[in-house]
């Protein structure tokens, strides 16, 4: 038996604790639960009351067996009236009750804030610290209500016991994090920042935690903690061993301390004074003096304890980035690491190291590690160390060491471990565009990379490629030449053949003079893969060969024998069968001026970020690249001085309608949080409903589409696709909104949700349930939406999608249309009763008019389609002017219906329409008006 | 000039969760100091035992995980887990739960698994000792050791 009674125990608690481990099954376990749950309830329901040993043991039971993992839903009262006892142990067990279960419960908030706020007063230390803890531990709203006023009171209070003070300095830690708003700065401020100099060092540890986190946020009203840690931080690294006593941990004096007031300092730029920076100067040599010191002790912890200090130095010498000789100093102390036997050293010097890389102070004493690095990234065991030189290796590259950097990658990529393979991709793919001087070694590069994981090869990527290959005349023949070689293999990577595809189609005349790659070759080569591709690549092939028949008229008779064929023309995939008859078409009808013109060569792309850096810091979080990046940048700049290797700006914008293949709509930057959103780890594990995010861009265009059409895509981006199918009947509808997952990994904690204005809750009445809250990878979930149309309303509601994908929080807001046209009801008319209601409807409120230019081609047909599908009637022979539409309707609201007419004239000449509604209701004319306005 | 860069501002530093668990994935102590729901902690749980017990004494102490780091050491058969951020002190962490043992065994004398199956109620209190807040708050074995006897004198 276990060393259970220390005079103490819990005896009945012993027993059961002991019958529980000794059950044999789960249904034994439960069956034992199950008969204590049933004599607890009993116990707490009996006429006898209970004393305060018993109800502390049998609260303790439970919260036992809710530690298992069962629910418990009684106890709690009990548990808060233990708090109220005099006796220690009851107290512990009460609020160690509430703080692990905590409730919610509004009645019993208000009786345990009760008990907390008399422990507070109580002056008994003990009480204090309970209650303390408590606060800290649940740190729930209504806590920080009740006493974030009264907790720096505590804090700073002349006779408050040091282990007191300690509690209260982290309690208002707990509360300022979770409710910022409702812990007041004041006076108490000045005060805090002066426990720095407190003469009990638990009182320091915990006060500088306090203050770090409140300067964070506030930095001027605690600049004053700068010049009090530093001394403070100097007292200790110069003290001897023994001085500190209780605080020396392996002969290291106050570590943990040591590191919190470096990380205070990190919330500030060097300190101004130059006697205080004279002295953190010197208490940083120090601390790197004493790693050259012999160890004082054998024991891991010792050197672990000095090391964590050292780092920490280290880290702020980093953050200041102001003194050269720090830095260079820094940076050879961790290049001794990078060869320790210690693998935690290894991992953490070149962690360190990778922050040092951007400094330019440093930059070039990084460089000098190379072969260290690249050993590491061969011979490391650990893939969290071989992860950590692959960072470092792409921090520290710059056009001096680029290719050799670029080729350990690519060699180290063939083994490397699935998990980091799309990102060394990501980042090779970023050096080669970045520091190429010769354009033929970045086409290589890419090609190879195709090659060796041409799995983990993004769209981004490829898309990348060509689009530099494009800008850049002077490689588009070696290009065309490598593409053609490489597709010789009897086995390639599919996006290979995709950016052959592709760069063929364009750049294939460029080699084409050769006979061993005549037009022919070319194009039996690329058809040879055709039968083993998804149909995008299909697709995108049908384009090459439609741009081929425009290149090399002698092959025009054999590729129209491609496009003609059944396996093309009547292919089952609407997408592939469209382009073979309009290709074939096109081949047929066109004269080669006009071929010539509709399959020019592409214009070049304009510049903009590279998609691949987007994707890049998309995975690793905008924090930890932007940084590097930036910081890169400027080195560049200021180093290499030589231009960079962007295309002329004077890039023409490709007209979308040129550009067959799909690449002019290069995928779109991420949606994801607002960069400000605090920081992505905070996103991640908070669990508080997030803000919700701004509109998505495109969102109003999307919106408009709807007006007119019922189903469709309303939103996509890289890892959403968001579909509606919706039917409308008088005042109700129904629509299905469609959630596809394009990832290959789950969303988690996926929640979409309707908001409405108040305004518009009264107006619209919107029902749905709720979704699974997990959506598998390439999975879809469908959620219907119940629609009643109360009265005539304006405004659209807002669908908001909230999950997690990866480590990251997505959070997408879209308008989803529902509009007030869909409760129209066509009504059929003659001339005459047309013209007769019109003229009933001539009060000015009852009519709106818009004149307004056409966005669209104005064609007769299209414009039939939208007033049908607005959803009024659409009235043939009706107006006088053959050339005007009329149209008539009723929108059916719960309360009532209204008539609606509709003319819209248009003027070609003009390129203008006027829309003219007419209804009963003011705001339904105006809102008609504004809906259809947009449409033409 | 200082070419300071801005502060680290706002990232909060602290621990997220700390976890004791065996090898056969049984939880001895699960200290939150986040918001979780009950299935998020037993997801945690289940994952940071996954990725911790699958790597050798060659392995670093520290491993990534979801956005987070767990720095972890192992006792006989015990796996001790702190969660904190990427950029934090790990070396601090590391040493902070060896700190975390010696009182234990200090407290419990000797302790092993089955003290902190019996005495779980005690854990906690250990724990708030030394951590509050997701915060190191007392660092010294000497003042914990005696603030814990003075409680257990209170019994």
């Amino acid at each position: 038996m276990p060393a259970v009674s220390k005079g103490d125990g819990m005896r009945g608690l012993a027993v059961f604790i002991s019958d529980i481990r000794n059950c044999k099954s789960k249904e034994a376990e439960i069956k034992r639960i199950n008969k204590e749950l049933a004599n607890i309830r009993s116990k707490f329901k009996g006429d006898k009351a209970l004393d305060g040993y018993s109800k502390k043991k049998y609260v303790c039971k439970l919260l036992f067996i809710f530690l298992l993992g069962h629910d418990i839903d009684f106890g709690h009262m009990e548990a808060v009236n233990l708090l109220s006892s005099n006796r220690y142990t009851e107290k512990q067990i009460g609020y160690l009750f509430i703080s692990v279960l905590v409730n919610s419960n509004s009645e019993l908030i208000r009786l345990i804030n009760n008990a907390i706020k008399n422990d507070l007063a109580s002056r008994n230390p003990t009480f204090m610290g309970l209650a303390l803890h408590c606060i800290a531990n649940v740190g729930s709203r209504e806590m920080a209500e009740a006493f974030a006023g009264e907790i720096p009171k505590v804090l700073v209070a002349g006779d408050t016991m040091d282990s007191v003070k300690q509690s209260a300095a982290l309690c208002l830690l707990r509360l300022y994090r979770t409710s910022p708003d409702l812990v007041p700065m004041g006076d108490w401020t000045s005060r805090v920042v002066h426990l720095l100099n407190d003469q009990h060092l638990g009182v320091v540890t915990a006060a500088t935690s306090l203050i770090t986190t409140l300067a964070q946020k506030n930095p001027e009203e605690f600049k004053t903690s700068v010049s009090l840690a530093v001394s403070r931080l100097s007292r200790i690294v110069t003290s001897a061993s023994t001085d500190l006593q209780d605080y020396t941990y392996y002969f290291v004096p106050a570590p943990w301390l040591s590191v919190k007031l470096l990380r205070l300092l990190q919330c500030y730029p060097p300190p101004e004074d130059p006697a205080v920076r004279g002295r953190l100067t010197e208490c940083l040599e120090t601390i790197l003096n004493k790693a050259q010191e012999p160890p004082k002790s054998k024991k891991v912890q010792h050197s672990n304890a000095k090391n964590a200090v050292l780092f920490e130095a280290i880290s702020l010498i980093i953050h200041h980035d102001s003194e050269p000789n720090l830095l260079v100093r820094a940076c050879n102390q961790l290049g001794q690491f990078l060869q320790h036997r210690e693998t935690n050293l290894r991992y953490l010097a070149l962690e360190s190291m990778c922050t040092l890389a951007s400094s330019e102070f440093s930059h070039e004493a990084v460089k000098t590690h190379i072969e260290t690095v690249i050993n590491a990234l061969k011979t490391e065991r650990d893939v969290s160390v071989r992860q950590r030189a692959v960072d470092l290796l792409y921090a520290m590259c710059d056009r001096s060491n680029a290719q050799q950097i670029v080729a350990e990658m690519l060699s180290y990529l063939e083994t490397a471990d699935y998990s980091i393979r799309e990102e060394i991709v990501l980042k090779v793919a970023i050096l080669a565009e970045k520091y190429a001087v010769d354009y033929t070694w970045y086409v290589d590069t890419i090609l190879n990379l195709i090659r060796i994981a041409g799995d983990y090869v993004s769209e981004e990527v490829w898309y990348r490629v060509i689009q530099i290959v494009i800008n850049r005349d002077d490689v588009q023949g070696y290009a065309a030449k490598t593409v053609f070689e490489a597709l010789q293999a009897p086995a390639c990577h599919e996006n290979l053949v995709k950016v052959g595809g592709y760069i063929l189609g364009e750049f294939g005349n460029l080699i084409a003079g050769d006979p061993r790659s005549s037009p022919l070759i070319q194009f039996s080569l690329l058809h040879s893969k055709f039968h083993l591709c998804s149909v995008p690549t299909r697709a995108l092939l049908l384009s090459t060969y439609i741009k081929f028949v425009n290149l090399f008229p002698e092959v025009k008779a054999t590729i129209q024998d491609v496009l003609r064929s059944d396996s093309q023309l009547r292919n089952a995939d609407v997408e592939l069968q469209q382009r073979a008859v309009e290709y074939l078409r096109l081949s047929t009808v066109a004269s080669t001026d006009i071929l010539a013109t509709v399959l020019e060569e592409m214009p070049p792309f304009p510049e903009r970020e590279s998609s691949i850096l987007a994707k890049l810091k998309k995975k690793k979080g905008p924090s930890t690249v932007t940084g590097l990046e930036d910081s890169k940048r400027e080195r560049g700049a200021d180093i290499n001085g030589g231009p960079e290797p962007t295309p002329a700006s004077a890039a023409s914008t490709p007209s979308p309608s040129a550009d067959l293949l799909g690449l002019g709509a290069a995928p779109p930057a991420p949606v994801g949080p607002p960069a400000s959103s605090g920081g992505l780890l905070v996103d991640v594990f908070s669990d508080s409903p997030s803000a919700v995010a701004p509109l998505a861009p495109g969102s109003e265009d999307n919106f408009a589409r709807f007006v007119c059409k019922n189903n469709g895509v309303l939103f996509e981006n890289q890892l959403l696709q968001i579909g509606l199918k919706s039917e409308f009947r008088q005042n109700l509808g129904r629509m299905f909104i469609f959630y596809g997952n394009k990832t290959s990994t789950q969303f988690l904690n996926f929640t979409p949700t309707l908001i409405c204005s108040d305004d518009l809750q009264a107006t619209l009445s919107l029902q749905t349930k709720p979704v699974d809250p997990t959506v598998d990878g390439g999975a879809q979930v469908r959620q219907a939406v119940n629609i009643e149309c109360v009265s005539d309303f304006t405004e659209a509601p807002v669908l908001n999608i909230q999950f997690r994908y990866g480590g990251t929080f997505q959070n997408v807001s879209v308008k989803l249309p529902i509009t007030l046209n869909k409760f129209f009801q066509p009504t059929e008319m003659a001339s005459q009763d047309f013209f007769q209601r019109w003229k009933q409807l001539s009060n000015p409120q009852q009519e709106v008019q818009n004149i307004f230019k056409a966005k669209h081609p104005m064609d007769t047909e299209i414009t039939k389609a939208k007033i049908i599908g607005f959803g009024s009637a659409l009235l043939e022979e009706v107006d006088p002017n053959p050339a005007n539409f009329v149209g008539a309707g009723i929108i059916h609201t719960k309360s009532t219906q209204i008539g609606c007419l509709l003319r819209l004239e248009p003027n070609l000449q003009a390129q203008m329409y006027r829309l003219t509604l007419r209804t009963s209701k003011e705001t339904v004319s105006q809102r008609l008006c504004e809906l259809l306005s947009d449409q033409f | 000039m200082s070419r300071g860069k801005c502060c680290k501002g706002g990232e909060g530093l602290e621990i997220r969760f700390i976890l004791i668990q065996n090898r056969a994935g049984k939880t001895r102590l699960a200290k939150w100091y986040m918001q979780f729901d009950d299935d998020e902690k037993q997801k945690l749980i289940e994952e940071v035992h996954a990725v911790v017990t699958v790597r050798d004494a060659k392995h670093t102490n520290f491993v990534e995980f979801r956005n987070f780091k767990i720095i972890y050491r192992r006792y006989a058969g015990l796996y001790f887990c702190i969660c904190v951020d990427v950029n934090d002190n790990n070396l601090a962490y590391l040493e902070a739960i060896h700190n975390f043992v010696e009182v234990l065994n200090e407290y419990f004398h000797n302790v092993c698994e089955l003290d902190l199956v019996f005495n779980f109620y005690k854990v906690y209190t250990v724990v708030d000792e030394m951590f509050l807040a997701g915060e190191i708050r007392e660092t010294s074995q000497t003042k914990v050791l005696k603030q814990l006897l003075m409680l257990q004198s209170l019994e």
